[in-house]
């Protein structure tokens, strides 16, 4: 017999107890988020360091984070830690282990933003006489900022799916809470169903603001593509000219 | 030694016949020597320019020409060697790279406008976080100078809108807005299209009117004739000769020279 209760995957997307779940989807997301763009900008910094033993840490963290699954890192943080007497509530646990993995992902991303950035700039900043801090703020961060939105964007749409995992450590976030309705009521395809709905939604609404954010981001690049000719040698001269 | 005594010392320097008594040159440099690696950028390079002085640097790509500029306002280091800016010794330490530096505009081959701001934001940055002026007080500053390299009406544009050489006047202006004593033109019209050559020559000619101390590495030897005081050869990190124009171009003491303006001049 087969069947599928339409009905009853409405009843579970409506469900309070669903819902407070999908809460701390989002709460992980955007805790891991921001805490993940700190250290990750952190991690960069030290990365474009020319101290050699800073980035020589940032590199092995890199190497370190990107190069083991999250869900080991869950596990151990979780499970294995508290044999070193080192213990955390289960949130702290999941968001430690959230902000650690994706500062590994932003960090890379924050590099390669600023190192898009030509040259050129920072002369023109330093024969301004800008300060450092201004020629950060000002100069260097928006560019390499809107260079960043697009692979920061699959990043962030990546970590929205993995706080999923946080599930097994058993945080009751959308995924742990779906399993627990589909324990108890055994309606499998309905309670998934539900779920699937809700990670859609949230990851179409993060596309959405992705869109806007690239779009604020690109209004002087939009501009440009009109006229391509004119811009064309200004991105790409860059250091190149060296008499 | 002071400076004083260093300009009286030194009467056949370049074409300016008169030594600038009691006065402290723009810039002084003397046995300056710039390596990249294995590659000497600089070598043993001495110069004087007076205030006012318009020069212009050239010679074959490679030469030392844009490491030269770019040394004045420590864009690059210089390895060895003394440089004083308006009496101001850069000797690498911050306050004096930002004195110098507030002393001095550039305006580079590739514009280096930051696209991400309007023609008005690009030169209002400088006066309102360096030199501390208002909003209204930079946009005015902004305006006299976007309307001196006459295009006040591109203001509100971003960079990329603009043509080529509507760029390079507003990092003229841009410069300009910091009201720097000495300005300095690495190739400032290399990258631009043919047609748009002349008005960014004529923008630069009319700053040399006032009386602007300029030094521009360029290849446009109209340009050359007609504004410069004194031309600087350079060849192999070396400043192989300096004349007046009409003595440079009509018979260069160098073999190097002369091979370079047959090279350059059809």
């Amino acid at each position: 017999m087969s069947h599928f209760s339409p009905t009853a995957a409405v009843n579970y997307f409506f469900n309070y107890f669903l819902m407070k779940g999908v809460l701390v989807t989002i709460g992980l997301t955007v805790a891991a988020v921001i805490g993940g763009l700190i250290l990750g900008m952190g991690i960069a910094l030290m990365r474009m360091s020319s101290n050699p033993v800073l980035s020589g840490f940032s590199r092995f963290y890199i190497w370190f984070f990107r190069g083991t699954p999250l869900l080991i890192q869950l596990v151990v943080i979780y499970s294995g830690l508290p044999q070193l007497g080192i213990k955390f509530s289960v949130i702290t646990c999941a968001l430690v282990g959230l902000i650690l993995n994706e500062a590994a992902y932003l960090a890379e991303i924050v590099r390669s933003g600023f190192m898009a950035v030509s040259a050129g700039q920072r002369e023109a900043a330093w024969a301004l006489s800008l300060s450092p801090w201004v020629t950060f703020r000002r100069v260097t961060l928006p560019q390499a900022f809107r260079l960043m939105i697009p692979p920061l964007g699959n990043s962030i749409n990546s970590l929205l799916k993995a706080t999923s995992l946080a599930s097994v450590i058993s945080v009751e976030e959308l995924m742990r809470r779906s399993d627990m309705l589909m324990q108890e009521h055994f309606q499998i395809l309905e309670v998934y169903a539900a779920a699937t709905a809700y990670y859609l939604i949230l990851t179409s609404v993060w596309d959405a603001v992705q869109r806007r954010l690239e779009k604020h981001f690109g209004r002087s690049n939009a501009a440009k593509t009109r006229r391509v000719a004119a811009s064309a040698p200004v991105a790409q001269a860059g250091v190149g000219a060296r008499a | 030694m002071s400076e004083m005594s260093m300009n009286t010392a030194s009467g056949a320097d370049g074409a300016a016949a008169q030594p600038q008594l009691r006065e402290v040159p723009a810039v002084r440099m003397e046995a300056v020597y710039k390596h990249y690696g294995d590659f000497t950028a600089l070598n043993e390079v001495d110069l004087k320019v007076a205030r006012g002085e318009k020069i212009v640097v050239c010679g074959p790509s490679g030469s030392g020409k844009s490491t030269l500029i770019r040394c004045i306002n420590h864009i690059e280091k210089h390895d060895e060697g003394l440089i004083y800016v308006n009496g101001i010794e850069l000797d690498h330490q911050r306050k004096n790279i930002d004195a110098v530096r507030r002393d001095t505009g550039m305006v580079f081959q590739s514009f280096n406008l930051f696209p991400h701001m309007t023609v008005l934001e690009n030169c209002i940055l400088a006066p309102m976080t360096v030199s501390g002026m208002s909003e209204a007080e930079a946009k005015d500053l902004a305006m006299h100078f976007l309307t001196k390299v006459r295009i006040p009406d591109q203001a509100e544009k971003f960079p990329g809108q603009l043509s080529g050489g509507q760029q390079q006047r507003v990092a003229i202006a841009r410069a300009l807005c910091m009201r720097p004593k000495i300005m300095l033109f690495d190739e400032p019209t290399s990258a631009l299209d043919p047609e748009m050559v002349k008005e960014v020559l004529e923008t630069m000619k009319k700053l040399a009117e006032e009386g602007m101390t300029m030094l521009c590495v360029t290849h446009e030897m109209g340009f050359a004739r007609e504004v410069a005081d004194r031309i600087v050869f350079m060849n192999e990190g070396k400043v192989v000769e300096q004349a007046a124009p009409e003595e440079f171009f009509k018979n260069p003491k160098s073999e190097r020279a002369r091979t370079f303006l047959d090279q350059i001049i059809h």
